[in-house]
């Protein structure tokens, strides 16, 4: 039976990987980098700490769950930070094309989580092609105490790991720098006209850099809470699936504005997973066709901002664009 | 001392221009400075000698005949989509959404192999799922393209959600059709009568994609430097107000571009299922359609320079198959590697576009005086 208490907490669940991923990949289209190696950063984000919980788990003498939830998290950010200054040397500072640097960032980052994922499977010695990390997942899946006992509000709003609420404020606030703050003004400018912004007197490698690598390390968290709160810490290859390109259609989705991708990626993932609970009864095929949804509706969102052309919901006018100031 | 500013450290300037022996002397360089680094991540995260990695991928590609026809086949589909693509991209449509569109033409060839392959003799059939998969092809670039030209819809994601698209209408056939109920997944079309298979030349399977693929690579070179089309799609890709200006209609050639990129994706699918695969699948693309992104973009998307980048990626695919065989390494292996030259080769564009200056020593100059 299809049940709202049910369905909501599981469809918010499933959209902090691609709240996250869409609110680091804002930053980057914000400084006019249309990052495609999101996917891919997402994958060594999670599989960063994923390593580094594993050693911790399995090496260290007794578990401290600050400990344990401190060294994957900082894992993963250096992780994603280190393929971040990547794709900025790459395109920034080579000024290399930025869809190429980023397809071929995801063809290494999901290479790199697959194949360390495997090794690691391999060194468990364990039959099944997966890593379990329970304690460490445990303790990223800490609720609060009053949650199991507030009846349905408390399953709809307290019932989620502490990265679900992280996701939702690190949203709020790169929304509130972008739009209310000199820096994110400044950022803009860089996104929309470089040169311009440039003739102002704004360094234009610095603020690209910065909104890169923080947008990097942002999206990277949403694949470390995919593995250790929506997985309950169980790594197996290519589990991931494209929940990163999702991610980036979300952007379109939420017309470049952070603080909107909170609900709309509550929405595709109800999206994402609907299919699970529309009564098809025998046909199976049909579910396949109600995956498709997320994807359409994007289309469909990305057909009306073209058309109704307003200024402000359209992409940055310097997405894409590598920038050299003899150039012009 | 007085204080001077100090002039910057290095200092870019646009190359005029770049002989042909330097730019690929710089190409090369990269390639293998790349090797090195592959080797030394291989030994760091493997233990194992790199020589006889490299050995082993080379065998593994060009090992035998039936490795070098396998191989010959991958670079034929791989060489196809990136050569559709050549157009789209020197036209700055950035068409993410090759794969999905070589799925189009996958699932047109199969639709018509099923319904209509034991009614009609074999040969009819092949020529109306060729007619069916270029269509459908052209029909999926057709969308973005449209919207496109008309109303500027940004073309890079649109193509890219396109992909998924169609990944998800084949889904629903492969279980509509499945062979056995419950199985997930169709099998060989036709087994029995093999009505709609492509003939196999000369004893050798892949024969036909192979020159399938050089045809499509010649036309499209003769297309991209010798015709009035070309011509266009290169003015649009500089600039649409310089190509309106001298009268091309834009939005006409993004679309017979685009469509043209299309018929040949499709022709990709048809290969695919009628040539070599027989099957559908959701993974029957595997990619591709951004390899050929790579391909093409690497070769600055001359199609005659696509056989050799294409070589490259299908070798590093090709030789992580075979190395994760041969020493009980996980195959996405060969993805970090191939990513690794990748950043490599992407990187030394820098070096062939612009010069790097240094700082010129003034101390030497206080001495003189």
């Amino acid at each position: 039976m299809f049940s709202l208490i049910t369905f909501i907490p599981r469809a918010i669940v499933q959209s902090v990987p691609l709240m996250l991923g869409c609110v680091g990949e804002t930053l980057n289209e914000k400084s006019g980098s249309l990052n495609l190696g999101i996917p891919g950063i997402m994958y060594v984000g999670a599989i960063s700490g994923v390593i580094g919980s594993f050693f911790y788990e399995n090496y260290a003498a007794s578990f401290n769950p600050v400990l344990g939830v401190i060294i994957p998290i900082t894992a993963c950010l250096i992780g994603s930070l280190l393929m971040g200054l990547l794709f900025c040397f790459l395109t920034v500072t080579l000024r290399a094309n930025q869809n190429v640097t980023g397809l071929a960032m995801t063809t290494f980052g999901v290479g790199f989580g697959n194949f360390f994922g495997g090794s690691i499977i391999k060194l468990t010695g364990s039959d099944v092609p997966s890593i379990t990390l329970s304690i460490t997942s445990k303790a990223f899946k800490t609720t609060f105490p009053f949650a199991g006992s507030a009846g349905a509000i408390g399953k709809l709003l307290f019932s989620y790991g502490f990265m679900t609420y992280v996701a939702i404020i690190i949203a709020i606030i790169t929304s509130y720098v972008l739009k209310k703050t000199r820096t994110g003004l400044e950022l803009r400018a860089v996104g929309e006209n470089p040169a311009t912004a440039d003739a102002a007197g704004i360094n234009i490698t610095k603020y690209k850099y910065f909104a890169i690598c923080i947008g990097c390390m942002i999206a990277g968290l949403g694949g470390l809470y995919y593995v250790m709160d929506y997985a309950s810490g169980v790594w197996s290859n290519d589990a991931f699936g494209d929940r990163g390109w999702l991610a980036i259609a979300l952007v379109i989705f939420s017309i470049w504005r952070p603080n909107w991708a909170i609900w709309e990626s509550m929405l595709f993932g109800g999206l994402y997973i609907l299919y699970l609970y529309i009564p098809t009864g025998t046909d199976l095929a049909i579910k396949e066709i109600y995956r498709m949804l997320p994807y359409l509706v994007t289309i469909f969102m990305l057909i009306a901002i073209s058309l109704k052309d307003k200024n402000e919901n359209q992409p940055p006018e310097g997405l894409g664009l590598p920038y050299f100031r003899e150039d012009r | 001392m007085e204080k001077t500013k100090k002039e910057p450290l290095i200092h870019i300037t646009k190359r005029r221009e770049i002989s042909k022996k330097n730019e690929w002397a710089i190409r090369l360089g990269s390639i293998l400075i790349a090797l090195i680094v592959c080797a030394i991540i291989t030994t760091l995260t493997t233990d194992l000698n790199p020589i006889s990695v490299y050995a082993s991928m080379w065998r593994g590609s060009f090992g035998s005949e039936r490795k070098i026809w396998a191989l010959l086949k991958e670079l034929s589909i791989l060489l196809i989509i990136s050569v559709a693509l050549a157009p789209s991209f020197k036209m700055k449509f950035w068409n993410l959404g090759g794969g999905g569109q070589v799925m189009a033409g996958v699932l047109a060839t199969t639709t018509c192999m099923i319904l209509i392959g034991d009614s009609i003799p074999s040969g009819a059939l092949i020529v109306i799922s060729f007619v069916a998969a270029l269509a459908a092809g052209a029909f999926w670039a057709f969308i973005p393209a449209f919207f496109k030209a008309k109303w500027n819809t940004n073309e890079t994601l649109f193509t890219l959600m396109m992909n998924y698209v169609a990944t998800q209408i084949v889904a629903y056939f492969i279980i509509k059709w499945e062979v056995p109920k419950g199985s997930g997944q169709i099998g060989m079309i036709n087994q029995n009568t093999q009505a709609g298979w492509l003939p196999v030349i000369a004893g050798k399977q892949y024969l036909l994609a192979v020159i399938i693929a050089i045809i499509v690579t010649i036309i499209m070179y003769i297309y991209l430097r010798y015709t009035k089309h070309g011509y266009e799609l290169s003015v649009v890709g500089e600039s649409h107000n310089t190509a309106q200006y001298v009268g091309i209609n834009v939005g006409k050639v993004i679309i017979r571009t685009l469509i043209f990129t299309g018929l040949l994706c499709g022709l990709t699918g048809w290969l695919l299922v009628a040539g070599t695969d027989h099957t559908m699948s959701t993974s029957l693309e595997g990619g591709r359609g951004f390899l050929g992104v790579m391909v093409a973009w690497l070769a600055h998307f001359n199609p005659i320079g696509m056989i050799l980048s294409g070589l490259l990626l299908v070798f590093m695919s090709r030789g992580a198959g075979e190395i994760s065989t041969a020493f009980g390494l996980n195959s996405s292996f060969g993805d970090i590697l191939t990513g690794v030259i990748l950043f490599f080769v992407i990187g030394s564009e820098f070096f062939i576009n612009y010069q790097v200056h240094f700082r010129k020593s003034h101390r030497k100059e206080a001495a003189d005086v």
